[in-house]
């Protein structure tokens, strides 16, 4: 079990995400973008930062990036792919899951730990629903949006997995999403589940000492399902 | 060699006071090239004899600083200096101003002043983990103040938070004295093995001399001189063109691809291009080595068309490093660039001849001994003279004025410190920041000081090690009093440090002064260098690297004298860390130092009396380390479970802080005799408060004993109530909402800082 955490030029958290797979005893290393083969590989990870300085818009660029076309091919197969904050924007830029993320309602950067309440499952993060888990998010477009239909859908399959909530895990009236994220979205996957974008970045409370441990589902349920499977 | 004579000597004097030259400095550069200088010289010998990059004015008294002592491995005189952290680890740092600039076009200022001191940082071979800011304005209540905080924080998180390098802390303040000059300083740290220092020494005739990075523009051109070097009057806005526009992006691949060249071993030296640009950066690496540069401007790439070989030489164009490399390790050094998507050009070369030569293709355009730039700026001895309101001020006696008394009017007066923008949240602005990307921020900001992990996150070794950083600085203070003020921005970073459970190593510093060729400007800049060297000295903190602004003054009016301390302390086990908030219910309270009648300077007499004067706090050096070590020891042993020092707004806003971030309620008696308003709001120094559990106080207090430090025991934590016996008591609610939301307020312009002080 090998976790590929991609490079973009501008990256910035893919040192964190190899750093809390190895923290938890997982095998990961280094993809880079100019990379054309993921073999060796068994799930993917696009990590937060400012691929190409997010220039024209979050993610435009990265999407074409040459490891792209096997990121595309990898979860078409059913290959696991993960994308966190500048990738999950990636992720929608790529057409690999629905819907686009807006500059923060309040247009202010937001760096702050937030909880969040699990209401869907994938092959990433499978807990009770409802579980309420805190984990810090840090961006400028966070702000979730996508058509009406995209968002019955979303709901009607389960593919909301996590929503911005109150700390009790309740949903306030006019929203509880720091960033106006539409229906307090804050992570979604694809049908088939096996990729999955968060605003959140659960590998900075990985380890106690930086804050927490809620992140480790992240990446440690990934590795049991496949366990599963292979099994 | 003929050097195109492109100035007659009828013209170059002119042209010479016109770049900010003194007629005697004139008279020196024709003595040292013996013939009219070049306009390409003349704009090179302006800039790199300007104070920012000469330090012409400030150098004699900075020899006072300490600089060596058992962490140092690279003292002042480098990009940054360095100190070791233990285990073959090492820590890069240094502070710089980007005042200027920034009063001018706020986000670009201070995003600039970010990247350029992280520059500094990588260019030692460190890979930055941190950046703290300290940050001084006008009050908020004008529109223009607000324009300016919001664009610079802005502007430090657009650039920072692009690079992947977490803001961890630093500091506000709003005193008029800076309406019509903010301060912007930023502090960077970095990481790196022992073994990978670097340093900016060319060396090796042949060595070939590689621009890395952004195209040069015009952006920027005699920011030094113009900007950094000069008053501010109403001309300002004028001088926009001469701020630099930064691209993180660039940076952040920068960073990247330096840091492989270094540890592929393909460079003899790197170093950043700051102020006066190529200039600088180019003739310091010469010097240094005690060679010679021989550099084509028609090699450099350009972003505009018809750029004159001057300003390709003296350009402040953002993300651009010079690096020099051995002929045969060329093409590495360039496919490494290549990789990270940058540019990378061979300009020139090293030579014997230690002249620094300037060539337009065949034509050679400037021609001069390379150290002369570097090193030969003329130093001064300002004259200096006691302000007379320093003697005004002392003699003040708060007494005279009315206080308050009554338990309800002494709770008012809490809370409205609390709501003073001085002293109030700074979560607005600290969560426009990421202060968590590396994943090795331990203690995060909004205490007293911010904790950072050491170790090579996902890359390499992580360890048990940590260090513990703070900025500080009282302007009022040494407004007031130079010497003791200076002292005491060392003594609170310090405390900040010795709070988090680190052991002080060294500082850094960023002297904000208004105009030196004013002699009461150049006395407090005196005395506060006086004050500092001397606390350096007692306490064996050594100044590792800084930064001098001057001319920080507009219409006539200087700041109050502003320098800044970044301090950096080491911790052995990151696990003995500790922070400001009250822990669990029944945890014992001490008082660790003694109060004393001292309410002079306070922020007390600001907020409730609209009044910046008295007697500054006395400071005993020897009290502050015996204070500071015992709490450190506490802290190490296991028996201190929270510790927050008393600063502005003294010990009732010391306890106030500990209660909101702990979210549990005190019960505090004060054993003193002192007048009740001096007692909870004096900010007298060398107090901190620590909390222990019940069965740990009897130890606690034998340590203190033991130590031989003052002592009180003054209460415990726990309830919803911040109650001080027979003086005041306010619930954990009113607390926080005087706290919170104060700064967002004022930012929005939905409150006025008048409203404030009326309670």
């Amino acid at each position: 079990m090998r976790f590929g955490v991609v490079v973009f030029p501008g990256s910035n958290c893919e040192q964190d995400v190899v750093g809390a797979c190895r923290y938890l005893g997982l095998e990961a290393e280094y993809v880079w973008h100019g990379d054309t083969s993921l073999d060796g590989f068994d799930a993917i990870v696009l990590p937060g930062g400012f691929s190409y300085g997010d220039y024209i818009r979050c993610g435009a660029v990265a999407r074409f990036s040459p490891v792209m076309n096997e990121v595309v091919r990898f979860a078409e197969r059913g290959g696991p792919v993960l994308g966190i904050c500048n990738g999950f924007q990636i992720l929608t830029e790529a057409h690999l899951l629905p819907g686009a993320l807006l500059r923060n309602r309040g247009l202010k950067f937001i760096c702050r730990r937030v909880p969040l309440r699990v209401d869907g499952s994938c092959d990433w993060l499978d807990l009770p629903l409802g579980t309420v888990l805190e984990v810090p998010i840090n961006h400028n477009e966070g702000n979730y949006t996508c058509d009406a239909a995209t968002l019955e859908r979303l709901n009607a399959n389960g593919q909301v997995v996590l929503r911005y909530c109150e700390p009790d895990g309740s949903s306030a009236e006019d929203g509880s999403a720091p960033n106006g994220a539409l229906d307090d979205i804050a992570g979604i996957c694809n049908e088939r589940g096996n990729v999955f974008g968060l605003m959140p970045h659960p590998e900075r409370v990985v380890d106690p000492l930086s804050g927490g441990t809620d992140g480790q589902p992240f990446l440690t349920t990934v590795v049991r399902k496949l366990a599963e499977v292979a099994g | 060699m003929t050097v195109v004579a492109d100035l007659s000597p009828e013209l170059a004097p002119k042209l010479a006071v016109e770049l900010g030259l003194k007629p005697s400095e004139y008279d020196h550069v024709v003595e040292i090239l013996g013939r009219t200088p070049t306009i390409t010289e003349l704009y090179m010998y302006s800039l790199m004899w300007s104070e920012h990059c000469s330090y012409k004015h400030s150098r004699k008294a900075l020899r006072m600083f300490p600089t060596e002592g058992p962490h140092v491995l690279q003292g002042p005189g480098e990009n940054a200096g360095v100190i070791g952290v233990g285990d073959g680890w090492a820590v890069a740092f240094k502070m710089e101003s980007h005042n200027h600039p920034s009063a001018i076009e706020p986000y670009q200022g201070a995003a600039t002043g970010v990247g350029g001191i992280i520059r500094d940082i990588f260019t030692m071979g460190a890979r930055p983990i941190a950046s703290l800011d300290s940050l001084r304005f006008g009050t908020l209540d004008k529109a223009r103040q607000r324009y300016l905080f919001e664009g610079a924080v802005a502007g430090i998180g657009g650039y920072g938070n692009c690079i992947g390098v977490p803001t961890v802390g630093g500091e506000v303040y709003f005193e008029e004295a800076y309406e019509g000059n903010c301060l912007i300083n930023a502090m960077s740290i970095g990481l790196m093995r022992e073994e990978d220092l670097m340093r900016a020494v060319a060396a090796g005739p042949g060595n070939l001399v590689l621009l890395i990075g952004s195209t040069t523009g015009r952006d920027g051109i005699g920011g030094a001189s113009v900007l950094a070097s000069q008053e501010f009057d109403e001309r300002a806005e004028d001088k926009r063109p001469s701020v630099q526009v930064g691209d993180p992006f660039e940076e952040k691949l920068l960073i990247e691809a330096c840091l492989e060249l270094l540890r592929g071993d393909l460079l003899v030296a790197l170093g950043d291009l700051g102020a006066a640009g190529l200039t600088s950066s180019a003739s310091e690496m010469a010097s240094r080595g005690g060679v010679g540069l021989d550099i084509d401007v028609t090699k450099v790439p350009q972003r505009e068309p018809n750029m004159k070989p001057f300003e390709i030489m003296v350009s402040e164009s953002q993300e651009r490093m010079l690096a020099v490399v051995e002929p045969d390790k060329l093409d590495a050094a360039m496919a490494v660039c290549a990789k990270w998507g940058l540019r990378s050009t061979v300009i020139g070369q090293v030579t014997d001849t230690g002249r620094f030569v300037v060539r337009e293709g065949e034509t050679v355009v400037a021609d001069m001994p390379a150290a002369t730039l570097a090193h030969d700026a003329p130093i001064y001895d300002p004259a200096m003279e006691r302000p007379a309101y320093l003697d005004e001020v002392a003699a003040f006696d708060p007494h005279t004025l009315s206080h308050p008394e009554s338990p309800e009017a002494l709770a008012e007066t809490l809370l409205g410190l609390l709501a003073s923008p001085n002293i109030c949240s700074r979560r607005w602005i600290w969560e426009q920041y990421d202060h968590q990307v590396m994943t090795n921020t331990v203690v995060l900001p909004g205490g007293d000081a911010a904790v950072l992990r050491i170790g090579d996150t996902g890359r390499g070794e992580m360890t048990d090690r940590a260090i513990a950083v703070s900025s500080d600085c009282n302007g009022r203070y040494c407004y007031l009093d130079p010497y003791t003020g200076a002292q005491i921005a060392l003594a609170e970073a310090a405390r900040n440090v010795t709070c988090a459970g680190g052991e002080p190593a060294a500082i850094t510093d960023c002297l904000n002064f208004g105009n030196p060729e004013k002699p009461e400007v150049f006395y407090t800049f005196y005395e506060a260098i006086r004050g500092l060297s001397d606390a350096c000295k007692a306490w064996t903190i050594p100044v590792i690297s800084g930064n001098v602004s001057f001319y920080n003054e507009s219409f006539g009016n200087p700041i109050y004298p502003t320098p800044t301390v970044g301090l950096v302390g080491v911790l052995d086990h990151v696990d003995q860390h500790c922070t400001m908030d009250f822990k669990d219910e029944g945890d014992v309270i001490v008082l660790v130092g003694e109060s004393y009648d001292e309410l002079g300077g306070s922020e007390y007499l600001k907020v409730e009396h609209g009044l910046v004067t008295g007697a500054v706090p006395s400071l005993d050096l020897e009290l502050e380390a015996a204070v500071q070590a015992a709490v450190r020891d506490g802290i190490r042993s296991g028996l201190i479970k929270s510790a927050h020092d008393c600063s502005e707004g003294g010990i009732a806003v010391a306890l106030a802080e500990s209660c909101i971030a702990g979210d549990i309620g005190a019960d505090v008696h004060l054993h003193d005799e002192l007048p009740a308003v001096s007692s909870l709001f004096g900010e007298s120094q060398s107090r901190i408060v620590v909390t222990c559990a019940e069965d740990d106080a009897d130890a606690l207090v034998e340590s203190l004993i033991a130590a031989g430090v003052p002592y009180s025991v003054i209460g415990t934590v726990g309830g919803d109530r911040l109650a001080i016996c027979e003086r005041l008591s306010v619930s954990l609610d009113d607390l926080r909402d005087a706290y919170e939301p104060t700064l967002e307020a004022l930012v929005h312009g939905e409150l006025q800082s008048e409203e404030l002080h009326e309670g």
